[in-house]
């Protein structure tokens, strides 16, 4: 057990290590959904309605927390799909540490920097007028509810990664990431969607993530009064678990079968 | 005496694996002494890498029994890696970081504390001639000194047993060099080591013994020596001007002549070297028949290998 937790710690320092030694990219990375904040906030902001009449710079602040958490799923991917690829995982494997530390290191390293993105993008949310309006204990929560979002793709990450094992299959990635994440309540409200389309971008876990930290933030939403629009607390708690309850045993699985 | 002079390093009786229908190995034993450099050798698909996997531990054998420095790969597999170093296929180093932050985070994984991982590091980083490389990131090593970045990884706490897969694939000869004399210095210090490849001039060159597999089973075994004896002994070949000439040459040559008609060469057993080679010139003067090229040459591994493996090819 106490190796277990200091293998994980090497493991996560070495993601650390690579932000030392690329901060380019680093920056890169998390400047990306601050990107998006002024693109949507801005240039598309001004076409934005949302319903009942709030301002859009508010409703979009939690979406883009939500769905920069969506976008970490590329990062995990691509970082255990390279190990696996260029035989760093086998090499691991042979090794007398514990194994599972592969694993936890790797978590732990993906939700400091998803931590990180996150702490960027309230500064940038505060600076584009965004307030968390109900108080630092319900944010906190909020965040808390953001961050759930992120450890639970952390697993189907993982699980692609290593069911794949491609580095360059990332782009297939990013075109399953992108429709998710868009098809969603993140940016826009699901009402202004044809019937059919935003029924499915209302239970997108996405969504209930997005909506229920506009709730605990105390910023607009878009309304809607279907069961999981008013129920959007309970599925940010319930999706999350249920992905990690499908996809935690299926990437140990997929661990333990590296060894056939 | 070790155990490991008694009864072998790596230990290997009735091994098998199979992928879905395709058998990888097929009851296969293998023995190698402690402190010797063992060759294995066989085409691609053969099961080498097969083997290798199994022996570290990274894959299940379907049936039979394995052991590495006395520990049973399936049973004892953490006793195993602590006495294996792996060098894979892959440079499996990690690309962005620093040649002496990769030596040092294997250090830690290898259960060093964080001041001897450090020293290990720098120790393997002057060995493998990397100490100047040490603080700049592995992405822009070449290709030789990834690779030796990569034997280093592998060596972090001294394993008794080192097992090798293809190390030189993809290197160029000045690498390739440089890895060789890396493997035969480690060979010098003591360790046994498992090489797999598919030159058989690295095997020739390194190893002491040489096992050829083909279809997940032993082809053959023995010294570099002895297999190339397998296939007969040396041979004297000359090449004819003409092809006109070639049955005066064979005659020349003695009764076990073999004609190549498309090369215009000739060639026989020539078990006494130089004496076969001074009556073959001086005949060719006296039957005035001019040669191109005449010369008396050892039956090379490449020889044996494609003798061995050609129901496959």
């Amino acid at each position: 057990m106490r190796w277990a937790i200091a293998d994980g710690w090497t493991i996560t320092r070495r993601d650390l290590a690579h932000w030392a030694n690329q901060p380019g990219q680093i920056v890169a990375g998390l400047l990306f959904p601050v990107m998006i904040v002024l693109m949507f906030g801005y240039l598309f902001g001004g076409g934005m309605t949302v319903p009942g009449g709030g301002d859009y710079r508010e409703f979009l602040m939690p979406g883009m927390f939500a769905l920069t958490m969506v976008f970490g799923l590329e990062t995990t991917y691509a970082a255990v799909s390279a190990d696996a690829a260029r035989g760093v995982t086998d090499r691991f494997r042979s090794l007398p540490m514990a194994s599972s530390a592969v694993v936890t290191g790797r978590a732990a390293a993906d939700l400091l920097n998803s931590a990180l993105a996150l702490a960027v993008l309230v500064g940038c949310g505060l600076a584009v007028g965004w307030r968390a309006e109900a108080g630092p204990g319900r944010a906190a929560l909020a965040l808390g509810l953001v961050l759930l979002l992120r450890f639970a793709l952390l697993w189907l990450g993982i699980w692609l990664g290593l069911v794949v094992g491609k580095p360059e299959a990332l782009v297939a990635v990013q075109i399953l990431v992108w429709p998710v994440g868009f098809l969603s309540s993140a940016l826009v409200s699901p009402a202004t969607m044809p019937g059919w389309l935003g029924a499915i971008a209302e239970w997108n876990p996405l969504s209930a993530t997005a909506a229920a930290a506009r709730e605990l933030f105390g910023n607009p939403g878009w309304g809607g009064d279907s069961w999981a629009a008013q129920h959007a607390i309970t599925l940010a708690v319930a999706w999350p678990l249920v992905i990690v309850a499908v996809f935690f045993p299926l990437s140990i699985r997929a661990f333990r079968r590296l060894g056939g | 005496m070790s155990y490991g002079t008694l009864y072998g390093m790596i230990r290997v009786t009735g091994l098998a694996k199979r992928f879905g229908a395709t058998p990888a190995l097929d009851s296969l034993d293998l023995h190698v002494p402690e402190g010797q450099v063992h060759g294995l050798l066989g085409p691609n698909g053969a099961g080498k890498t097969t083997l290798v996997r199994i022996l570290t531990t990274l894959l299940r054998p379907g049936a039979g029994q394995a052991r590495v420095a006395g520990f049973d790969v399936v049973r004892q597999a953490a006793d195993v890696r602590r006495h294996i170093g792996l060098v894979g296929q892959h440079a499996a180093v990690d690309e962005l970081l620093t040649g002496r932050q990769n030596l040092a985070m294997f250090a830690r994984l290898s259960h060093l504390p964080p001041r001897a991982a450090a020293a290990r590091a720098d120790e393997l980083l002057d060995q493998f001639g990397l100490a100047d490389a040490g603080s700049k990131p592995a992405k822009d090593y070449s290709g030789g000194m990834r690779r030796r970045l990569d034997l280093a990884a592998g060596l972090i706490l001294a394993p008794p047993v080192l097992f090798l897969d293809e190390p030189t694939t993809g290197l160029d000869p000045r690498a390739r060099d440089q890895v060789w004399s890396a493997i035969r210095d480690l060979a010098g210090r003591g360790a046994t080591i498992l090489l797999t490849t598919q030159y058989l001039e690295e095997a020739d060159r390194l190893a002491d013994k040489i096992s050829i597999i083909d279809g997940g089973r032993l082809a053959a075994a023995g010294t570099p020596a002895e297999l190339k004896a397998t296939i007969g002994g040396d041979r004297i070949e000359v090449v004819a001007a003409s092809a006109a000439d070639l049955p005066a040459v064979a005659a020349l040559l003695g009764p076990y002549a073999r004609i190549d008609a498309d090369a215009r060469r000739v060639s026989a057993p020539a078990p006494d070297r130089v004496a076969a080679l001074t009556r073959a010139v001086r005949g060719l003067e006296e039957a005035a028949i001019a040669a191109e090229d005449i010369g008396v040459r050892r039956p090379t591994l490449d020889e044996v290998f494609l003798r061995l493996t050609e129901r496959t090819a």
